[in-house]
């Protein structure tokens, strides 16, 4: 099956992003296709690289960047939903003139015209959150 | 599903709307996914449960919040050709609610007809 998945909650605070982490796991060991992960809300925090969790918990976000090199999963940051809350990569740093990026590897951010054409590509969506 | 005239699948989303209109952002950026969903020409719908039914009361008054007030922007998903908007009659009774306490012309369902209209849905999208 072809799953698309949403995540509307950042990392640690609350648990939707492990979830989503877990299932998508799950799902492609069970050899499920995920045609893309997109997050939304505070769910664009997990794509920061500059997050740095204590050594003894778990990576959030280099967790995802891993799961997505490994099987070329397709992440995506809302774009107005980043904007709002300060997540960039080089061009948009760029276009906005700020003084910093912070993508992590493996995310990349683009419109909500994502999510509906997850919506339209997928099997099942999954969302994730409150 | 059906196939839209000019090829490809058409899919009903539901868009699935639990909070309250300020306090959280999950509202306001409820709505722009709606706004932006609306050029892929897919069947579309609204469905307003629990505090969710605030979103569309009339009056609403955000100057002292600093926020803005995004209701008159129910009133333009006409437009977009969203215009299945379904309201929880629990939750409006609930919270002292009527009708004409809303924004725009909705249709108020039991909380077990809206059960059956998500069964019917391809996509749902809960905020």
């Amino acid at each position: 099956m072809k799953f698309g998945i949403l995540v509307n909650e950042g990392p640690y605070t609350h648990e939707a992003s492990d979830t989503a982490y877990q299932f998508v796991k799950a799902a492609l060991a069970k050899g499920h296709e995920i045609y893309r992960v997109f997050f939304y809300h505070d769910g664009v925090n997990n794509g920061t690289r500059l997050s740095v969790p204590p050594q003894d918990d778990r990576n959030v976000v280099k967790r995802w960047s891993e799961l997505a090199a490994e099987h070329k999963l397709d992440l995506v940051l809302c774009i107005a939903a980043a904007q709002r809350r300060g997540l960039m990569d080089k061009s948009e740093a760029k276009r906005h003139g700020k003084d910093a990026d912070n993508l992590a590897p493996g995310f990349r951010i683009s419109g909500l015209g994502q999510l509906i054409e997850a919506g339209i590509q997928s099997d099942r969506l999954v969302v994730f959150g409150d | 599903m059906e196939e839209k005239s000019g090829g490809g699948a058409v899919k009903r989303f539901l868009y699935v709307n639990r909070k309250a209109p300020y306090g959280t952002i999950y509202a306001l950026e409820s709505l722009e996914v709606v706004l932006i969903g609306a050029a892929f020409e897919q069947d579309v719908s609204l469905a307003f449960m629990g505090d969710g039914v605030y979103q569309l009361t009339k009056g609403q008054d955000t100057k002292a919040l600093e926020v803005k007030n995004f209701s008159p922007t129910f009133r333009a998903l006409e437009d977009y050709d969203v215009t299945k908007l379904y309201v929880e009659q629990e939750a409006l009774l609930a919270r002292g609610l009527t009708e004409t306490d809303l924004v725009v012309p909705v249709e108020v369902v039991s909380a077990g007809r809206l059960a059956e209209i998500m069964e019917q849905q391809d996509v749902i999208l809960s905020f």
